[in-house]
């Protein structure tokens, strides 16, 4: 097991409009893209997220070594239970997942 | 004949390179774009009809621009004005562009292109179905239309044609999809289709594709198969990744983008290097619509807030939070349905924990216990009135609710007073849907005006 910042350079989160936030997950080259890709499950992120898995998607992108999985915000952007305007925190769900 | 268009930056008031401008000008553009806006900062903008930037940041860059504009002899197109793109930020723009016009004395041609639509035309369109929902959409009657502050659509390149066409030399836009300023023009010249909307992507945040964003200046040059992207200061490169990579970026989908009139498809797109600081892009694929459709954009009103702030450094209490916290509120619900007249669901207590699981609230799964807690607490009722007075309900129990009743009052650290602090109107994303246009300029206004030492003629 080990956290996924850990095994990857980079991982960012952004608003994808207001209703929508997109993480993206730079794994930095190939064979780390293979390995991440294989261990990473959707599943895994759904339950983390506490996430419909029909509204999360994914993408394994191969040629930018980056895995994208782009889900409805937990509140509407700005509403009166949204706690982080741009989303930009919610990678941290995704940078301290154990894999 | 390749289209070259110039972009300073992703945003008016971000800032960018002047030199790298400089030299962007030299390279002859066709026109000059940059963005105004976006959602990204939330809702009030939108509500209120204001900008996010700051009028001296955007007016001095604009200047730079109108400058830039004047020597490279080509329009100047700014989308989405203001951060939110209503009448009252295009108005905001043009009358910074007179302001400026008049000290510089130029003689301009100026086009504003209004994207607000009114709730009458929007409930005629939703009852007749021209309406359609995204994932996940707001429910929407007469009702919520009614009460929006402020609806715009996204213009696409139809509407910002038809402001060049005028033959303006500054074109002010109301909101505008981020990529329809620069695609306007290579579509008009029979560029590459894909490429046009592609690369209007891949530039519409300025240097954001390249290895130094805050550099800000690009050009994109687009021709009868791709385009390619060159920066425009000399320390910044772009590189097949950095270019292709941005498709990423605030995207649910990096390979699909929806505009005004079809979509863009990257899936086949071959991103090569020309050298080691340009790129060159193939391949990519428009794809018309059956329909003409453009995206909505409202803000409501859903209430108003007061917020209040406490420091608990007491390591005991620090230890409790959630605990003294559980007490607290219930004690507070119990305190406001005994004192005042409001129901259970007239108002919301929203605390935060910063130290805890402020930012991600339910979602936190670490533990740890910090130095010292802040308890943020944002009220909102449905009057301005309520929640201040609700503030003051909470006060003294904010400052000294302890966390069992065998203990003496703790007091917290409040770090100013009074205690609470007055937010206005808390205003709320109210659409996610797109309407269906007969005509692109249905719904979207042009004005031009001849402006001489800063005065319309």
């Amino acid at each position: 097991m080990a956290k996924l910042a850990d095994l990857v350079p980079k991982i960012r989160s952004k608003n994808a409009g207001p209703f929508w936030v997109t993480v993206d997950i730079f794994c930095g080259d190939a064979a780390r893209f293979a390995e991440i890709s294989a261990r990473l499950t959707t599943a895994h992120v759904c339950a983390r997220l506490r996430a419909d898995p029909a509204m999360v998607k994914r993408f394994d992108i191969e040629n930018l070594a980056v895995i994208k999985f782009s889900f409805i915000r937990p509140a509407v952007q700005g509403s009166r239970f949204d706690r982080d305007m741009h989303g930009a925190q919610l990678g941290v769900l995704f940078a301290e997942l154990e894999i | 004949m390749p289209t070259k268009i110039l972009i300073p930056a992703g945003v008016l008031g971000l800032g960018f390179d002047q030199a790298a401008l400089a030299r962007g000008v030299a390279a002859q553009p066709d026109i000059i774009c940059i963005d105004g806006g976006s959602t990204d900062s939330g809702p009030f903008y939108l509500g209120t009809g204001t900008s996010k930037y700051a009028r001296s940041v955007c007016r001095s860059e604009w200047r730079a621009l109108m400058l830039a504009r004047a020597d490279a002899g080509v329009p100047l197109v700014i989308g989405s004005c203001g951060t939110c793109g209503t009448r009252e930020t295009v108005d905001w723009m043009y009358e910074i562009t007179c302001e400026i016009a008049a000290e510089l004395g130029q003689s301009l041609t100026i086009a504003r292109l209004y994207s607000d639509q009114t709730a009458p035309d929007i409930i005629a369109a939703h009852d007749a179905g021209l309406l359609s929902p995204l994932v996940p959409a707001p429910p929407l009657d007469a009702e919520a239309i009614t009460a929006c502050t402020h609806i715009v659509a996204l213009a696409g390149v139809e509407q910002i044609q038809a402001a060049l066409q005028t033959g303006a030399d500054i074109i002010l836009a109301g909101r505008t999809t981020d990529t329809a300023t620069i695609a306007a023009l290579p579509l008009s010249c029979n560029d590459h289709a894909g490429g046009a909307w592609h690369g209007a992507k891949i530039g519409e945040c300025g240097a954001f594709c390249t290895n130094n964003p805050a550099s800000g200046v690009v050009m994109i040059t687009f021709d009868e198969t791709g385009f390619e992207v060159e920066p425009m200061a000399v320390d910044a490169v772009c590189t097949p990744h950095s270019v292709s990579a941005h498709m990423l970026y605030e995207n649910s989908d990096p390979f699909i983008l929806h505009e005004p009139g079809g979509h863009l498809d990257v899936t086949e797109a071959r991103y090569t290097a020309i050298d080691d600081r340009r790129v060159r892009v193939e391949g990519s694929l428009w794809v018309p619509a059956d329909a003409y459709r453009v995206k909505l954009e409202a803000a409501h009103i859903g209430g108003y807030q007061t917020t209040m702030m406490a420091v608990i450094r007491d390591a005991h209490y620090v230890a409790h939070a959630d605990q003294w916290l559980q007490g607290l509120t219930s004690f507070l619900h119990r305190k406001i349905a005994t004192t005042t007249s409001l129901k259970r669901d007239d108002f919301t207590l929203e605390f935060r924990l910063i130290g805890q699981n402020a930012a991600l609230g339910a979602l936190e799964d670490g533990i740890g216990t910090p130095l010292e807690v802040g308890v943020l607490l944002i009220i909102t009722a449905m009057d301005q009135e309520t929640a201040t007075d609700l503030s003051k309900v909470i006060n003294p129990f904010l400052l000294h609710h302890p966390l069992t009743a065998h203990e003496d009052l703790p007091t917290f650290a409040f770090p100013y007073s009074p205690a609470h602090t007055d937010r206005g109107a808390l205003y709320e994303f109210a659409m996610n849907h797109v309407l269906e246009m007969s005509d692109p300029m249905d719904g979207f206004t042009l004005a031009v005006d001849e402006v001489v030492d800063g005065k319309a003629g």
